[in-house]
């Protein structure tokens, strides 16, 4: 944003000028990237350093990577005022529809992968559609569909596979289409290689990369990010997702289309969870009913952890990359120090906790304490 | 103050009215709101509407800025007939209302706020973006012209007096075109200083020869602006005066419905 230093013709002297921390401190995604350092910094004394190695780091970042997919969306979608609690259950629904179409009917992965996004768009429009027209809160709505939904993927699971909850032999039905590589296995492996001919790279006793490449829900998840805060910060639909969640009425007098805007948040959450889900079920070869399970809270504090208001109206898909890597590191992490893997739950806990109280102290830093 | 301050202007403008509202009722079922009020607004004047409460102001403006459509009577928009289905017709022929809760989002900065609903873009397809860099040159100098100096044009609404709100709201309408301004009591929830900036503002919007509708009940406030006034009563006009033919306690007589305020004033000693 292009600050002002040349249009003060008459300052108010009751204001102080501010400092760059100051202004720093209104960034609503501060909070998550100082808790990045946080995490960093303590995984630094007391792990072992292999997680700050090249390896480590992508162990920790797949997992990061896959909730941050999810936290994207969540962290637009509250931005825009609204709550999908039935994302985990859309990563088992989408999961389900999309081995059903590739193993059950065979479908190529260049129509499989469309007609899944679409599905779960449609998803989202109702879910949207019915929240719009009730005016319920998108939490009860939600919830529902968080049952909903996983109900029918086991259901549905059951019924294309004959009575199991699993579904397998999607590797076998993927292998060797040519869209497969943009949904599973690693990125840029040439660079990798040539990284490890050159040294640069650890390195196996044979030459091979440790790294053979890079994870591709990595280059997803940070392409998302980049879209998301763009979308956010530089188009007129970003502030319309603002004025959404700021106020609805205001927005709508306006002339703001607040019902289109939500709507399609709603179908945007669904697809990031057909994103992750198809990502997921692919490099798993199999897809079954606990896909997914719990991850709507797990996106849900990652987007409050980078700044987004519960209330909506204020909130980044920046800091919900950061809240992601933050939920990478504190997993993965744990393994690499003497501490127990369960602490886990406890740190996310006190986390989301932290992070809430953060963003109410900022937010009536921005708004003046009116 | 008793109507001579620096805001005065003297007489309506001649000519053609704006916008004319002739013998508008308005009914809810079997209450009628409005029942006959004639109004008009000239280019470059502020033609103030008084009322107490329950007088009918809100229906009106709410009729007038397209939100409901009259029961019976006439509304004339530069001279032709209209008929306003939504707020947005009326916003796109040019009457822009600013009501009490502004239409403004505190948390999104004054420049977000400023172009919400119509933010202009650059590039195309799917670059096409937000011109950032001029919408903020934009409202930085919309509202240094109403006399407010932002620290900068990413400073949230929020953080902006009541005052200023609305001046931002006033100078968004005016930036968008408007011809008529409707300003639904906007003083009314302001301390002294920030009143007077106001009726700067609106002054200064009257000289860009908008035409300026000025709700208010309070008979002071209107005098300091105003060059016409109408008072409305049990959704009736009383009558229409113009600038310096009307003292602030005729005014307030009429408001009110005349005795009970006389004798009230009597034991408070002086006009409320």
């Amino acid at each position: 944003m292009a600050t002002d230093t040349t249009t003060h013709p008459a300052a108010d002297e009751r204001l102080k000028t501010e400092s760059f921390g100051a202004r720093l401190m209104k960034r609503p995604e501060l909070g998550a990237i100082a808790g990045v350092i946080l995490v960093t910094v303590f995984f630094v004394l007391t792990a072992d350093p292999a997680m700050f190695t090249l390896s480590g780091i992508v162990n920790f970042m797949t997992p990061a990577a896959q909730l941050g997919i999810l936290a994207i969306g969540a962290a637009l979608l509250m931005v825009g005022g609204e709550f999908d609690l039935s994302i985990g259950s859309m990563v088992a629904f989408a999961g389900l529809f999309f081995g059903a179409a590739t193993v059950a009917v065979g479908l190529p992965l260049l129509l499989a992968i469309p007609l899944t996004f679409l599905f779960a768009a449609a998803v989202g429009a109702v879910n949207g559609t019915i929240v719009i027209r009730s005016g319920l809160p998108s939490f009860i709505v939600t919830l529902a569909f968080l049952f909903i939904l996983r109900g029918l993927s086991l259901v549905g699971l059951k019924a294309v596979t004959g009575g199991s909850t699993q579904l397998r032999g999607v590797r076998d039905a993927t292998e060797g289409d040519p869209l497969a590589p943009f949904f599973s296995g690693d990125a840029f492996g040439p660079v990798f290689a040539w990284a490890a001919d050159r040294g640069v790279i650890e390195t196996f006793g044979n030459g091979t990369p440790k790294v053979p490449g890079l994870p591709v829900e990595i280059v997803w998840f940070v392409a998302l990010a980049a879209v998301a805060t763009w979308l956010l910060l530089r188009t007129p639909a970003g502030n319309w997702i603002f004025a959404a969640g700021g106020d609805t009425l205001a927005a709508t007098n306006s002339g703001v289309p607040v019902r289109r805007v939500k709507i399609a948040l709603f179908m945007l959450t669904a697809c990031c969870a057909a994103l992750v889900a198809i990502i997921t079920v692919m490099d798993a070869g199999s897809t079954d009913a606990r896909r997914g399970f719990q991850k709507e809270f797990e996106a849900i504090i990652a987007a409050v952890i980078g700044g987004c208001l519960l209330t909506g109206g204020y909130g980044s898909a920046v800091g919900a990359f950061f809240g992601a890597i933050i939920f990478g590191m504190v997993v993965i992490g744990l393994g690499y120090t003497s501490f127990d893997q369960d602490w886990f739950q406890v740190f996310l806990g006190g986390m989301l906790l932290i992070a809430v109280l953060f963003n109410n102290a900022i937010r009536k830093r921005v708004t003046g304490e009116r | 103050m008793n109507g001579d301050t620096a805001f005065h202007h003297g007489d309506a403008p001649a000519g053609a009215p704006i916008v004319e509202m002739k013998d508008i009722e308005k009914h809810f079922g079997n209450i009628i709101a409005l029942a006959g009020v004639s109004f008009d607004v000239h280019p470059g004047e502020c033609h103030c509407l008084l009322g107490d409460n329950g007088a009918g102001k809100s229906t009106f403006i709410k009729t007038m800025s397209g939100v409901h459509r009259p029961t019976r009577g006439e509304i004339l928009f530069e001279g032709r007939p209209m008929s306003f289905n939504s707020p947005r017709d009326a916003m796109e022929a040019g009457i822009a209302t600013v009501f009490q809760d502004l239409a403004m989002i505190p948390l999104m900065s004054v420049t977000r706020n400023f172009f919400m609903g119509r933010e202009p873009t650059v590039g195309r397809g799917p670059f096409k973006r937000m011109d950032v860099d001029r919408m903020n040159a934009v409202t930085m100098e919309r509202m240094r012209e109403m006399g407010i100096a932002l620290r900068a044009p990413d400073q949230a609404v929020g953080t902006l007096s009541g005052g200023e709100r609305q001046t931002v709201a006033i100078a968004r309408a005016v930036h968008f075109g408007a011809k008529v301004l409707i300003l639904d009591e906007p003083t009314s929830a302001l301390g002294v200083r920030q009143t007077s900036n106001v009726l700067a503002t609106i002054d200064k919007v009257r000289k860009q020869g908008i035409g300026v509708v000025f709700i208010s009940h309070n008979v002071r406030h209107a005098l300091a602006v105003g060059d016409r006034f109408t008072v409305l009563n049990r959704g009736r006009t009383l009558g229409t005066a113009k600038r310096g033919e009307i003292t602030p306690e005729a005014l307030q007589d009429m408001m009110a419905g005349g005795q009970e305020m006389a004798q009230l004033e009597g034991s408070l000693g002086g006009t409320v």
